[in-house]
């Protein structure tokens, strides 16, 4: 059942995605609109559909596929709470249709669990992921607004009144919107890994580095920190950050593309 | 109508041509003094604003080398030059002028600078005397055209300024201007209007710098800002958000090492530069760098191009008044030159009467005995009045002829019933001159 609320949101997060591509040719406040209001109703389905799989009893959140789900429905908050402060959908651009990729992954079957009940410390092992999912979306938020704002500079710099995508909001709001991601994104990451290593220290006594899962993780929270510091301190924007954004994101989704082969997290297959 | 106008406008050369064309206010006089002493040329005006410069003349046969001027004036060569250029004659050229002090070419359609830089310019060439009859007639019809234009139609109620363009780009970067600090550099008139909408959305602090200190303290005081000594621009100048800068400085002011020191003391927010100044003030280097954002009066037109095409409907009636307008202002011409042709006649008339009105005083005045000041008087009043009356009906006839064919036959008649034939060949006959008439022609023929 869980599975088929899951396929409506998809069904939803769909016009998020017509709506995103296209937003990048023209404005419509209508269709905007009408992409807000299917985003809302995929995130009622969305909800119910993992409210469903935690009743089911197991601590299924750890295969890869409800993760998947659980990533989307964070960043699809994360998508509302920043409507909530800006009134702007531009974020969609980009929040969109990762969120429909992931949900559509999800929604395609499910996968065996890959966590099973001989983890010792199951509460750590929830505050875990959820920790680390919402560091995630916050990130997906992050690169979403440091592409946003490449575009809208590159659009003020080529100084074209008419230009194709005037939907978008002012270019310090863009900022602010990527800056505060970053900024609540990374202690949620920060306390993910930390929790992490406290599953897989209960687990095995010992955290294997050399785990490419883990190796990629470090490598992915190391940029992050990177981008937090250089926004601090010398209030990097733009290309830079973008580049930056970018690497970490590409890091967050070779570190989750990690979980297929990686040890730890594979133990439930072994 | 032997007017000839030659210019270039934001339309026909990009801004690199126009800088190197643009006059200092401080030199125009000289430059109009320049151009009547080129030959062919007898009455001159130069309007230089930061969106044209144009060269508009008298000349006297029609056929005045303006180019050459603009080549030997500017030490530019043909081929630099003459593609932007463009160049009306004659009706083209009084439609031309007329649209111009309309705003109707304007880069914002309706706004209302213009017309004050024309004035303004007109006044320069007045007090320098290089514009008297024929340019003093077409620019005192333009601006009355303006005038109807701007009264009969709604191209400059929904005047989209420079000022507001500039508004709502700061809106695209900043979002809220709640709290931004301006920096007005150079204290002109347009930075002022600019400065002014920017407060008015929100904006916190202003600061000015402009070479002359005392003038940067006046207008710091209007906004309740603080004036800044030039010298202390750039260690001053990142404390602003949004930059509006207009010097008259030959050279860019805001270099790329500039903006990078002010972008590093920043942390990297951005900074917006409005640059109205012509030559520019911000090196395109500078404008490259991420985190500025300059805009010079070229970009601006094109970010109000749009607001342009709002405003077609009301532009077109605006044309159809000019287009009247240059019609009435032509036949005025050529009635006004067929009334030339009177006037000798109606001077010669005048003097005529006038003698014999003040050879018949004395030789009245001496049967009489003296006057007192008020019997004086009464009978300079009486007199004039009776030589006023006779000449009422031929004036008016005269000049109604002027038009006409009869003209030839009338004008003959009245010298030969008068016997003015002695006459003309006096002071009246320099009133023949078409091209210089003195002052009594003028107001006859109005």
């Amino acid at each position: 059942m869980a599975l088929l609320w899951l396929r409506f949101a998809l069904a939803c997060y769909f016009i998020g995605l017509i709506y995103a591509f296209f937003a990048l040719t023209r404005t419509s406040d209508l269709f905007s609109r009408i992409a807000l209001h299917a985003a809302s109703l995929g995130m009622v389905f969305h909800f119910v559909s993992l409210v469903e799989l935690f009743l089911s009893g197991h601590v299924v959140w750890t295969s890869v596929h409800n993760g998947e789900s659980l990533l989307a429905f964070f960043s699809m908050t994360f998508f509302m709470i920043i409507y909530a402060i800006y009134q702007t959908t531009s974020p969609g651009v980009v929040v969109f249709p990762i969120v429909f990729f992931l949900t559509f992954v999800a929604a395609i079957d499910q996968q065996p669990v890959l966590l099973t009940a001989f983890v010792q410390h199951k509460g750590w092992l929830i505050a875990h992921i959820i920790l680390i999912f919402t560091g995630y979306a916050a990130l997906v938020l992050s690169f979403g607004a440091s592409l946003l704002y490449l575009l809208q500079e590159r659009r003020l710099k080529a100084k074209k009144p008419s230009s194709l995508i005037s939907f978008l909001p002012a270019l310090e709001v863009i900022d602010q919107i990527g800056y505060r991601s970053l900024l609540l994104g990374f202690p949620f990451m920060t306390l993910g890994l930390i929790t992490g290593s406290v599953v897989a220290m209960s687990t095995y006594g010992y955290v294997d580095f050399k785990d490419p899962k883990i190796l990629l993780s470090i490598l992915m929270w190391a940029v992050y920190m990177v981008m937090v510091v250089t926004r601090w301190s010398s209030g990097w924007r733009g290309r830079r950050a973008a580049v930056l954004a970018t690497c970490a994101f590409v890091a967050a989704i070779v570190a989750w593309a990690a979980n297929y082969f990686s040890t730890i997290h594979r133990i439930a297959a072994s | 109508m032997r007017y000839q106008l030659i210019g270039v406008n934001h339309k026909s050369a990009p801004l690199e041509v126009r800088e190197r064309l643009a006059i200092p206010e401080s030199r125009l006089p000289d430059t109009c003094r320049d151009l009547t002493a080129h030959p062919g040329i007898e009455e001159g005006m130069i309007i230089s604003t930061c969106n044209r410069v144009e060269v508009v003349t008298h000349t006297s046969n029609g056929t005045a080398d303006l180019r050459g001027f603009l080549h030997q004036h500017f030490h530019l060569k043909a081929e630099d030059l003459d593609p932007h250029l463009y160049e009306f004659r004659e009706k083209d050229a009084v439609r031309h002028v007329f649209r111009v002090a309309s705003s109707l070419d304007s880069m914002v359609v309706g706004e209302a600078q213009i017309l004050g830089q024309v004035k303004e310019a007109y006044a320069t060439a007045r007090a320098v005397g290089s514009v008297r009859g024929q340019l003093d007639q077409l620019f005192t019809r333009a601006f009355a055209v303006a005038k109807r234009v701007r009264s009969e139609t709604a191209v400059g109620s929904s005047s989209v300024s420079i000022a507001s363009v500039a508004v709502e780009l700061a809106k695209k970067i900043f979002g809220s201007l709640q709290g931004k600090n301006v920096f007005i550099v150079g204290a002109g008139k347009m930075s002022e209007l600019a400065a002014r909408h920017l407060m008015a959305h929100g904006c916190a602090t202003i600061f000015v710098a402009n070479r002359t200190y005392d003038r940067a303290i006046g207008l710091a005081r209007k906004f309740d800002g603080q004036a800044i000594k030039f010298d202390d621009l750039y260690d001053n100048c990142d404390r602003a958000d949004i930059v509006i800068t207009s010097t008259g400085a030959p050279h860019a002011i805001f270099r790329r090492e500039h903006g990078e020191q002010f972008l590093a003391r920043r942390k990297n927010r951005p900074m917006f530069f409005i640059d109205i100044a012509v030559p520019r003030d911000v090196s395109p280097e500078m404008a490259k760098l991420d985190g500025i954002f300059a805009y010079d009066i070229d970009d601006l037109q094109q970010a109000v191009s749009s607001h342009v095409a709002d405003r077609s409907k009301e532009a077109e009636l605006a044309e159809a008044i000019i287009a009247s307008e240059v019609e009435k202002f032509e036949t005025r011409f050529e009635a006004r030159l067929h009334t030339l042709d009177v006037v000798p006649t109606i001077v010669s008339l005048q003097d005529h009467l006038e003698t014999i009105r003040q050879t018949e005083i004395d030789r009245v005045r001496g049967r009489m005995g003296p006057l007192t000041p008020e019997q004086e008087l009464a009978v300079e009043a009486l007199t004039r009045g009776i030589i006023n009356k006779v000449m009422h009906t031929p004036v008016t006839t005269l000049k109604t002829a002027a038009r006409e064919a009869e003209a030839t036959t009338l004008i003959d008649v009245v010298r030969r019933l008068f016997n003015l034939h002695d006459k003309e060949k006096g002071p009246a006959s320099q009133a023949g001159n078409k091209e210089k008439p003195n002052k009594k022609d003028v107001e006859l023929s109005n």
